[in-house]
């Protein structure tokens, strides 16, 4: 199969980006900058995420959209107002995690941003889930634009005037020349931050826009370091089909309405683990010294018993030292619980931790 | 006098007399990215040729690094376990990895020289 580019490929190769393949597409590891400080200007700046990788699902349909997506997802969406967006999950029906998604309430209908690794397999499922009763498209002819850092409103604000406005987790449409961008104030990196879709033919003069403006790029490098500072989820890392929202600590993100009364797929097994317990969760890890435990690195008890694994690990420039997220046994899940890492045939010492490693500063009404 | 001598897995060896001087060249910290972390042998242990010799680790992975002679590592340089970065800023004199004592200075001969290195490493690109 043919490699998949997305608008911004040329823009990229003009960066000098070093790319890779990622879910059948063609994308920027990093920049000539490198990952670190790549990560850095973000924090300290805004950064230029190219996502249009990911999907970008479209359904329109009546009233009755809403309550067969409640069917669906562990949300409250008749209450959810036009514009605001959740976190949230596509399950099956013992509430393992197929992907995890931001779905935004739209006018006339819901857009929903999946990864791309699971876009395809999403578009089916939920499209056999709603029966073909609406008009459900993966849309390929839009881009998506993460800008993130503290001067990312800013900048922003400068070429779509009035995105300043947007509180945290709601999204609106705005005109740039004459085109319709969809923007919602979101992100993937722990900082404030928005997102745009925008129709492929513009993709790449916005975002140079957005460099004039003193926006850089960042590659895929960083966006994993940004995130796992954050405590945040990856796909096919902390989160899969062998995982529940549960299991992954992720129970914040199911409406308490829906919590109660259930009736959506997997709510059967998410009860039964709220009342009977679970037996892993995920939880941060901090290696004492500079170590670092990548994914699959086995995690021990005092007692030298294996009693889970790491998911994510890497460095975390922000916080100058190495971070890892993992799964253990919820007996050992308690912050500041010791465990040993086993690396290259050595146990090291490391401590189970609260998350973010890195303080969030998003903007207006962040909510958990 | 000294001479340096370079391996095909992208590390270096300055040699003077029976000590030999090894670490990884600019070529390879390009190819690896920011590095964030460095495993050295210790002093001590008996390290042979293409053998491993320690582990440096980029943002993105773990690469192990490889001796291009055998010998008995009689330092390592802590400035880097301290300091990881400066393998990337300065990869070919401070940032160098450990210094051993050459075991048989026959094994130098498979190893490439300056220009010829330079043409593997650029052919062998990234």
């Amino acid at each position: 199969m043919e490699i998949k580019k997305t608008s911004l490929n040329k823009l990229h190769q003009d960066n000098k980006a070093k790319f890779v393949e990622f879910a059948g597409y063609e994308m920027p590891i990093q920049y000539s900058k490198g990952i670190v400080e790549e990560h850095k200007f973000t924090r300290s700046h805004s950064g230029i995420f190219d996502v249009s990788h990911m999907g970008q699902l479209f359904i329109y349909g009546d009233d009755s959209l809403t309550e067969d997506l409640e069917k669906i997802f562990p949300l409250n969406l008749k209450d959810l107002k036009v514009n605001s967006s959740k976190y949230s999950f596509l399950m099956n029906e013992d509430a393992g995690i197929y992907d995890d998604l931001i779905i935004t309430k739209i006018d006339g209908g819901y857009l929903i941003i999946l990864n791309a690794a699971c876009k395809d397999n999403d578009f089916k499922i939920i499209s056999a889930l709603l029966n073909d009763k609406y008009k459900v498209s993966l849309d390929e002819n839009r881009s998506l634009i993460a800008v993130q850092g503290p001067k990312s409103v800013e900048i922003l604000d400068t070429i779509l005037n009035g995105a300043s406005e947007l509180s945290f987790m709601t999204g609106n449409w705005f005109i740039y020349k004459d085109q319709k961008l969809f923007v919602t104030r979101s992100g993937y990196t722990g900082e404030d931050g928005f997102e745009v879709s925008i129709p492929n033919d513009f993709a790449e003069e916005f975002t140079k826009k957005l460099i004039e403006n003193g926006a850089q790029l960042i590659g895929l490098g960083a966006r994993d370091t940004l995130r796992l500072e954050a405590g945040l989820c990856l796909y096919g890392h902390e989160l899969g089909v062998d995982k529940t929202p549960i299991e992954a600590n992720l129970k914040w993100a199911i409406s308490k309405e829906r919590m109660a009364n259930g009736g959506f797929i997997g709510s059967d097994k998410i009860m039964n683990q709220i009342n009977e317990g679970i037996k892993q969760i995920r939880v941060g890890i901090k290696p004492e010294g500079r170590l670092i435990a990548r994914e699959k690195t086995k995690i021990f008890n005092e007692d030298e018993l294996v009693i889970g694994e790491v998911t994510s690990g890497t460095f975390g420039p922000s916080v100058s030292g190495p971070v890892a997220m993992g799964y253990v046994e919820k007996e050992f899940s308690k912050k500041d619980t010791k465990v040993f890492l086993e690396v290259r045939g050595k146990k090291h010492p490391a401590n189970i931790c609260g998350l973010p490693f890195y303080k969030k500063s998003y903007v207006k009404g962040a909510t958990k | 006098m000294s001479e340096v001598k370079y391996s095909k897995e992208h590390e270096w060896i300055k040699i003077e007399g029976d000590v030999g001087t090894i670490g990884i060249t600019k070529h390879a910290t390009e190819m690896l990215g920011d590095i964030v972390f460095v495993e050295l042998p210790d002093v001590g242990t008996s390290v042979e040729k293409d053998g491993n010799a320690g582990v440096v680790e980029s943002t993105k992975a773990a690469s192990d690094v490889f001796t291009p002679i055998s010998g008995e590592v009689m330092e390592n340089n802590q400035l880097i376990v301290d300091d990881p970065g400066k393998i990337n800023s300065d990869p070919e004199n401070e940032a160098w990895f450990f210094k051993l004592k050459i075991k048989d200075k026959n094994e130098l001969d498979s190893l490439m020289n300056k220009d010829e290195y330079d043409k593997f490493a650029k052919e062998s690109g990234s």
